[in-house]
This record gives structure tokens, sequence and C-alpha cells, in this order.
């Protein structure tokens, strides 16, 4: 990997500022912001648009003398997990409750942001001196905590703070090692960094690229928008777990960083489509793009809504290692980032000549379609 | 020739077919090889839900009802090879760590395994990351002749007839898909409705294949058959449910509850015909009714039931008289105006 490469460069810099941005689930606002900003340098205005959700939908048209009527729908989610203020105290301190899977032991001593001004704060918690020795050692649960925002009243925490006000961990962000890269939300913004640069591309079919809301609350942005794009076939783009640690069984790490895109079979909110995926892979073996199997069946995401759209819709997903997710920073590397990048547009451009269209237009059929005689 | 299979014969073959979630391939062999003398059009999507459509017979006010069976069967998922050739799995569907100990499982292309335990301490240590397969691989690469990652296996076990009853794994839900491909062969010119008969996939994992297929079809009247469970074990859960007492008619589950109107129009033509039956009222599961009564605009649907013993085991048990009487009941509704 070069960062002198003009693509590295942009990924690189497009990943940054969407890892800042904050976008809790149902909040996206400031992601979706950025990522407009930077879809209208590339692709024309009536090309991009948003739904009642808050779906951003950008369709681009095949190049000249290719259309067949395929539709790719290529889908990254938005949000990020995050928290959401539900009372607040008498003595100014904020109660919250989680948006999507957080785990307890990450939260106290954590600085957030809370609001769409980003009102600096802290997650409370008692000092390790004045412990006494049953405490030590437990984790609090999410319910008991509370976030300092320094007020000293409930009067003076409502001038800054509202009670549905979403709140994340405070952005960090660095780089390190060869091609790391460290920050929050990388669930999903690699998979957003990733769904810009392949719509800079010029492909023999139509894509339509998807930048969901609520993923991380149960896919919800992802069924109305496969409903509303009917796609062909789809390919979520995302950040997956990745637990290649210290002290962990080989069977038990998911995915390893470095060793390229990942490619799922199956986990629990979809089967891949067996064909797509065998597709996806062959591809990745004949063009040297590194990638690895999703060793684990646990987690979801938006294949599970979007596989299921209308008649049915086969799906794939080709992810980003991503370890520490759904904490603070997560830690991922550009190589592996770019081997998604690169392995999609691969397809993309080899789509019409890999035979899949066919196969799953003939659907094994005797007659023609019974549903298109309606 | 197929048209001269029993009931007990189809529901045999198909419990031995290999078909985990999301790879029915063989299930779909066979039941279209047993369905096509029986109907006029036959086809699959994009998901592999296959499609038997009975176009309705004379004139008059036939409406389209889909029914539903699920050709996959719960297994496991392999999602690592270590290098003494042993597989690590995952589960698809509900599948218990205690069940799976010393079973055989067989993949899709014949391969032959036996899941085995890491030592434990202690049996409230046996969870599935403890259990792996063994296909008598010599090392990583052996195994890998023969397994990827990815790939599914089933439990391997024969179906065998026990008196009016039968054993096999799988039977949830290849009871179903026979007594669906049963009904269909039995029509013959008789019924004044557009029959879809729906094999669909992936219902195990969440009824996945089953909401497209209802989009699809966008039927007036819904009907999933399936299994359920049999409370009449010792110590069982205390619910209706039993061998021997009929087809059941389902009132709820965790998916669906059954249109009220088409209950009681089952329970009517189970009367007049003197079909044995039993009321269902199960308090966890789901079944394809679920996704289908909520497709489009919303579907009535229903749900006609074999009670079964031991689900999700290699063991399961059902009573051949229970599927003969869903057949008859599928069919004496089929023949019928249905009236919402």
């Amino acid at each position: 990997m070069n960062l002198h490469d003009s693509r590295s460069a942009r990924l690189l810099a497009d990943l940054e500022d969407l890892s800042r941005a904050v976008g809790v689930s149902g909040a996206e606002d400031e992601v979706r912001r950025r990522i407009v900003d930077k879809l209208r340098g590339f692709v024309p205005a009536d090309q991009i648009e948003t739904d009642t959700m808050g779906n951003v939908i950008v369709t681009r048209p095949p190049r000249a003398g290719g259309d067949d009527g395929t539709v790719v729908m290529l889908a990254a989610h938005m949000d990020e997990v995050g928290l959401m203020i539900s009372f607040i105290e008498s003595d100014g301190t904020l109660r919250f409750k989680k948006v999507g899977g957080i785990d307890d032991r990450l939260l106290p001593g954590k600085a957030v942001r809370i609001g769409p001004k980003g009102v600096p704060g802290v997650i409370g918690v008692k000092p390790i001196h004045l412990q006494g020795e049953d405490e030590r050692g437990r984790v609090e649960e999410a319910s008991q905590l509370f976030i300092d925002i320094g007020a000293d009243s409930r009067e003076q925490a409502e001038r800054v703070v509202r009670v549905g006000d979403r709140a994340v961990f405070e952005a960090q962000w660095c780089t390190m090692g060869a091609d790391g890269v460290c920050g929050k939300a990388l669930d999903d913004r690699v998979g957003c960094t990733a769904l810009l640069e392949l719509l800079r591309g010029d492909y023999p079919v139509t894509v339509v690229g998807v930048f969901t809301v609520q993923e991380e609350v149960g896919l919800r942005g992802a069924r109305v928008a496969a409903y509303r794009v009917a796609p062909s076939l789809a390919i979520v783009l995302e950040g997956t777990v990745c637990a290649d640690l210290p002290g962990r069984e080989p069977h038990e790490e998911a995915t390893r960083l470095g060793d390229g895109a990942v490619l799922s079979v199956m986990d629990r909110s979809s089967i891949a489509h067996p064909e797509l995926v065998r597709v996806l892979s062959g591809l990745a073996e004949r063009h040297g793009i590194p990638y690895q199997w999703r060793r684990t069946a646990m987690g979801g995401n938006d294949a599970g809504e979007i596989h299921t759209a209308r008649g049915g819709v086969p799906s794939a997903s080709v992810s980003v290692p991503c370890r520490y997710i759904h904490g603070p920073v997560a830690l991922a590397r550009l190589r592996d980032l770019e081997a998604v990048v690169r392995l999609v547009e691969t397809f993309l451009q080899e789509l019409p000549e890999t035979g899949l269209l066919q196969r799953l237009h003939e659907e094994r059929r005797c007659e023609d379609e019974p549903w298109s005689r309606r | 020739m197929e048209q001269e299979m029993s009931l007990e014969g189809r529901i045999a073959r198909l419990s031995e077919m290999v078909g985990p979630s999301g790879h029915e391939e063989a299930v779909r062999e066979e039941i279209r090889r047993q369905v096509a003398p029986f109907v006029d059009d036959l086809f699959e999507d994009s998901l592999g839900n296959l499609y038997a459509v009975r176009r309705p017979r004379g004139a008059g006010s036939g409406l389209k009802v889909m029914l539903a069976a699920h050709m996959d069967e719960v297994g496991i998922i392999v999602t690592h090879v270590d290098d003494q050739g042993f597989l690590r799995f995952a589960p698809v569907g509900g599948l218990s760590a205690s069940v799976l100990v010393g079973q055989q499982v067989v993949f899709a292309n014949g391969t032959v395994g036996v899941i085995g335990t890491e030592p434990l301490d202690d049996l409230k240590d046996l969870k599935m990351e403890r259990l792996f397969v063994d296909i008598g691989a010599r090392n990583r690469e052996d195994a890998l002749q023969r397994v990827q990652i990815g790939d599914m296996a089933v439990y391997r076990r024969a179906a065998s007839v026990v008196g009016r009853r039968m054993v096999g794994k799988a039977l949830d839900d290849r009871v179903g898909c026979a007594v669906v491909v049963e009904a269909l062969a039995r029509l013959g010119d008789s019924s004044p409705h557009e029959v879809y008969g729906v094999f669909t996939v992936q219902e195990e994992v969440g009824a996945r294949g089953a909401r497209p297929a209802a989009y699809r079809v966008a039927p007036d009247v819904g009907i999933a058959v399936d299994v359920t469970a049999s409370a009449d074990t010792p110590k069982a859960r205390p619910l209706p449910m039993a061998l021997g007492k009929g087809a059941a008619i389902k009132v709820k589950d965790n998916s669906v509850i059954s249109h009220p109107v088409l209950r009681r129009l089952l329970v009517e033509r189970a009367r007049q015909r003197g079909i044995p039956f039993q009321m269902e009222v199960l308090d966890r599961g789901g079944t394809d009714a679920g996704p289908i009564h909520t497709s489009r605009e919303g579907v009535p649907s229903a749900v006609v039931s074999i009670p079964t013993r031991y689900l999700h085991t290699p063991g399961e048990v059902i009573d051949l008289d229970d599927a003969r009487a869903a057949v008859d009941l599928l069919v004496a509704v089929l023949q019928d105006e249905i009236r919402l």
C-alpha cells in the first residue's frame, strides 16, 4: 500500500472524515451531510436522493450500450451505536439508554459528546480509592451509570442538553503501524468509505449505492430502501467482527486483520446467496485480491432485510475486519479496505461475463414466469 | 413410478435428503420429481423456493391459495478447520449441544462425520464451541479435500416405520412437503382454486424464504403445513397436541394467529368429512405463516400441523395417520368454495 497513491490517500481522508462524524441510529444527519457533500463532487445532483427515513440513494446508470436492466444494490450503513439521554437528574447529571449493542464494560470513565452541538461529557465512575472490595472488578450496568456534563442543576443541564439527544464516544483518530487506522464508528464508516469510492466508477450495469440508516437497531433503513430499489442482486459493505487476539483459540477469531476482504457464508440475519459468493471468491482468486472467510455465524447486517425484499434478492456481504467494534475506538487496516473496494469493483466490471445474471434469470424454469404474465 | 408413491414413501424419502437452510437443492430436486406429474407449472426463484402451480378447474369464484411447506432442516455450518483436520462449527437453526454429541452427520457431497467434544470437567460446560466434527481426516489439507469452510451438514439417519409411526430426521418439515405433494396429487380436477404449492427455503433460520414467496405469489389465502410440538411424552409442558389425534389446526404460535374465519372453515370441513383433527396452541416457535400473513396488504392465513415428538433431533417421531388426516383436510378445503 502506498499512501501517495491517490486512491489510498482518498480512502484514508474519507474514512477519517466519516469516522469523526456523529451519527447514532436515527440521527445520522452529520454523516449524511458529509457523504452527500462528497458525492456532489463527482455524481450529478439528480442521481442523489434521500428517502423519508434518511437513506441516501445514489443511482449510477450503466455506461453507454450496456444496459440489460440489471440493478446491483450496494449498501453501507451510516449509523453507529451510541447512547440516548433518557432523564436529567435534579443534580444535572444525565441518565441514558444504549442505542445498539454496546458492552457495559466499555462505558465508565469515557469522554462523550452529546447532541447536535457536541456538548462534552464524561460517563461518571466512582474513583478506585473509594471503591469497596466488592465494587472492584465488578461491572456496573449501563442503567446505573450517568453522564456528567459539569452542570450543577437540572436547569443548567437543560440549557445545553435535551432528553432524546444522542451521545457518542469522543472521536479519537490516529494512524498506526504500516496501514493501521484507529477511530470510532469504523462499523460501518469503512463500508461508507468503500461505497463512496465505488460510486466513482463506471460500470456495465446500473449500480445503486445506498447509505442506510438504523442498521444497528434492526436493519430498518435497509428494509424500505431494498423495497424501493428492487435490485437484481445486492452486496452489503460492512465493518465486521475480528477477534484475532492473544489467548483466543484460532477457531474463535472470526476474521484476521490484514488478511483481506471478508466473505460471509452465514450470520444471524442471512445466508449469503451461494452462487453470488462463489463468483466473488472466484474473482478474488483470479485477480489475486486478498480475501478470507468470516469464520463465525454470529452478528447480522443489512443483507438480512435486503435478501427477503419483494420477491427475494440474491445477496452477499463483503466486509473489512475491525477489532474492538462497538467500542470507543476500533482498529482496521487500509489494505483490507482496499481489498474490499477492489473486489467489489472487479465484480461490478465483470458481472456480465460471469454468467451469474443468466443463471439467475433462468431460474431453472419449465416455462416462462407466471408473475411476468400478470 | 413417482405417481404411485405412497404418502409414507414420500415422507421417508424426503426425510433422508440432505437440505440444511440455504442448501435445499437435493430436497428441491426430489420434490420436483414427485410433484411434476400433478401440476400445470413448476418453477423456482432466485432464493430457491419451489413453486408448484395447479390451475383452477371449471368456472366459478376460485381464490389463489398458497400452501407452504419448508424444505430446509436444521444443521451445522463449518467455521474453522484446524491443523489436525477437525472441523469447528456453528448451528444452523435451533440445535442443542447435548443432542449433537456423538451424532453422525453428513455433508451434501456425502462426507460423513461424527461429532466429538473436548474433555469437559462439568456437563454444564457442554457448549457448541467445545464440539467439533471428525471426518476421519489425517490433517487440515486432507480435510479440505472434502469439506470447505461454510459447508453445511445435517444428521445422518434413515427413516423407519414403527407400527403406525415414523421415526427419522428432518420430519420437520419433510412431512409437510410430502403432505402438500400428496394433496396436489389428490386434487385431480376437483378444485376451483388456483393452488400454489410452495416449498420454501430457510424457515429454520427465521422463515426467510416465505416472505419473498408470499410477495411473489400474492395469494388470497395462505396455509402453512408444518410440524408442531407434541406434548404427550412424560412430564411434557401442558399443551393439547398429541400423536394420533389427527391433523392439528393451529390457533396461534409466536409468529401468527390463524385467521379466525379460515380456522373455523378448517374445523367445519374436518367435522363434515369426518377427518380426525385436534386444536393446536403453541406457546413458542413460528412457521412460514408468520411472514405470509403480513405480506403485502395482509393475507388471511392458517396452519395445518403434524404433531411431532423430539423436534430438531435425529429421532423425530410422527404418527402417519396424522399426516394422512392433514392431506384429507387440505383436499377437503381446496375442493370447496372458500368464503372469508
